[in-house]
């Protein structure tokens, strides 16, 4: 069971009287409850303010102190023109632009790849399937920033350092999710697919047909990932992009913040373009996200 | 009818390796053929254009007498030292904030993981930002008439706010990790310990962490290895030169300036990068091993 839904399946809190139960069923008292909320919303502040405070600077037109001291929270006269000035500045809609096929094609490899792979590894009996186990264990345990710069000649040598098709490849199928394919595939029951082995359903026909559509949750916990992962990525980018015009959204801004440091309202509407999308996926798909994390954790 | 099965048979004898091909392609070309690429060079004065010779342990004579190295192999260990512990212990107490199910508590949960999924990048200029000389913590110091703090022009409390970004982003990821496990810890057992007297510290202390050890340990372990590869967050708040005089550069922030560009150094990047290997990995057996050790 993921994360997620462990922790979710307390019992419903009782709702015709204004008191409030434990997971367990036990009562919380009206103090320790006063308490608990007064926590939550700090580290909420903690946690989520920051993210506030950088759109509220975005949001900030050029006559007003964003300097000011006490702080001012909210912007007077809210005005979308620091990000029409964004747009001027770098060609950040470019820039979404490439981090949206980096991620879109790094979600297409991994699914596609690691599926494959992870059936093969979990239900296809041939010669070297343990080498080849093998060979993906010790490829999630190889760290990247270790070889990075190995990465890059390699890049190099196939002439494809520069390009965004250089960026997508060397996570294009992750060892660990081919692993965690592997292990969904392995929870499923063999008797279905030995059934449709007798009514002469091919390789192909059985994975695709019953195998895959048993693992959808993982499966989408790999895309999301995947999508994540090569949304935020920077030092691999940093590394074999050279070439401004193929930028993807974290290196825009890292050029951005290099070059435009003391020009605040700029900077952060920069940010919030980069970071949005991130946190509208997460709110749509949370439960994938926690559930990643605690199949991930379990492999990493 | 037979003739044509067989002829399937056949046709389908290749397709595990069929299967698994596009996924050992790439682990074998982008991570295998790399890493052991990283081992050969690191004994080559290899550069970006020039291919290098065999220079035996060169390199490594040259990074024993390189102050960067130094600087960067230490700040790379002070990292593991300052956010480890915290990434320990911080998300553990806030995985007990939000295990209960008060109304409510899902949205909390949610936003606190919601740094986790910005990227390193946001997160980096977010802080930077907020750290400014003329920034909010900043102002808000000097309302509390504490004055301002150079929290970016320090070499010591720009790595600092360095590791703090780390936890700062850290907390939620682990503090899900933590949740699992808490939801494992039999409630029998705070219920005894609860009826024999004990405290809400009590309890966390004698019922929660022996519960909870093998979670820590495993957090322990992860923490680390991140924390020594530690790079983007410095590279962005220290800037790509890492910081006055270079003091705040990390290993990877080496490896990095080291090995890139058409003038990188890839052969002595190369042995950068062993070294960053080789303490991961000591990391992690390290962590694994003073848990068996405790265990006994």
């Amino acid at each position: 069971m993921s994360v997620a839904e462990k922790v979710r399946t307390g019992r419903p809190v009782a709702a015709r009287e204004p008191r409030v139960a434990d997971e367990h069923g036990r009562r919380i008292r009206g103090l320790e409850l006063v308490w608990r909320y007064l926590l939550l919303l700090g580290v909420l502040a903690l946690t989520v303010g920051p993210f506030l405070w950088q759109l509220s600077t975005s949001l900030k037109g050029p006559t007003e102190d964003i300097f000011s001291s006490p702080p001012t929270f909210l912007p007077e006269h809210p005005t979308l023109h620091n990000y029409e000035r964004v747009a001027e500045t770098i060609p950040v809609w470019d820039y979404a632009l490439n981090s949206l096929k980096v991620a879109a094609a790094n979600v297409v490899t991994n699914c596609v790849g690691s599926a494959l792979a992870g059936y093969a590894l979990a239900r296809l009996r041939y010669r070297g399937r343990r080498a080849a186990t093998l060979a993906f264990v010790l490829a999630m345990l190889v760290p990247v920033e270790g070889i990075v710069i190995a990465q890059f000649t390699t890049m190099r040598e196939l002439g494809l350092n520069n390009t965004l098709v250089g960026v997508v490849l060397p996570g294009s199928v992750a060892a660990m999710n081919v692993l965690l394919m592997r292990n969904a595939f392995l929870n499923l029951p063999y008797e279905i697919e030995e059934a449709a082995f007798v009514d002469g359903a091919n390789v192909w026909q059985r994975f695709w047909r019953i195998a895959l559509p048993s693992v959808r949750g993982t499966l989408a916990v790999v895309a999301i990932f995947a999508f994540m992962g090569a949304w935020d990525d920077f030092l691999w980018p940093l590394i074999v992009l050279s070439d401004p015009s193929k930028f993807t959204l974290t290196i825009g801004l890292n050029y951005l913040h290099g070059t435009f440091a003391n020009d605040e309202r700029l900077v952060a509407a920069g940010t919030v373009i980069a970071v949005a999308p991130l946190i509208v996926l997460f709110a749509c798909l949370q439960r994938y996200f926690f559930r990643g994390v605690g199949e991930g954790a379990v492999k990493g | 009818m037979r003739a044509s099965s067989v002829r399937v048979r056949r046709q389908l004898a290749g397709s595990p390796w069929l299967f698994a091909a596009p996924g050992l392609l790439v682990a074998g070309l982008f991570v295998l053929y790399p890493f052991v690429s990283t081992v050969v060079n690191a004994f080559t004065d290899r550069r970006t254009l020039v291919p290098g010779e065999f220079v035996g342990l060169a390199n490594f004579r040259e990074l024993l007498h390189d102050d960067m190295f130094w600087t960067g192999l230490r700040n790379s260990a002070l990292y593991v030292v300052g956010v480890v512990p915290a990434l320990v212990v911080l998300p553990l107490l806030l995985a007990l904030l939000v295990q209960k199910n008060i109304p409510g508590i899902t949205f909390f949960r949610s936003a606190f993981y919601t740094p986790v999924v910005a990227s390193i990048v946001v997160v980096g200029l977010i802080w930077v930002w907020l750290l400014d000389e003329r920034g909010l913590v900043n102002a808000m110091l000097e309302t509390v008439g504490v004055g301002r703090v150079g929290f970016l022009s320090d070499q010591w409390l720009l790595l600092v706010s360095a590791m703090t970004v780390t936890v700062w982003k850290g907390l939620g990821y682990y503090m899900i990790i933590y949740l699992a496990a808490l939801a494992n810890v039999p409630r029998e057992l705070h219920e005894a310990a609860a009826v024999d007297g004990a405290g809400a510290v009590r309890r966390f202390v004698t019922v929660t962490v022996p519960a909870v050890r093998s979670t820590m340990v495993l957090v322990g372990a992860l923490s680390s290895v991140a924390a020594f590869k530690v790079f983007s967050e410095v590279y962005l708040m220290a800037g790509p030169s890492g910081g006055p005089a270079g003091e705040d550069t990390t290993l990877v922030m080496l490896v990095q300036r080291t090995g890139t560009g058409l003038t990188g150094r890839v052969g002595y990047a190369s042995a950068l990068s062993l070294v960053v290997f080789v303490v991961t990995v000591a990391l992690m057996l390290l962590v694994l091993r003073a848990d068996r050790r405790e265990e006994s």
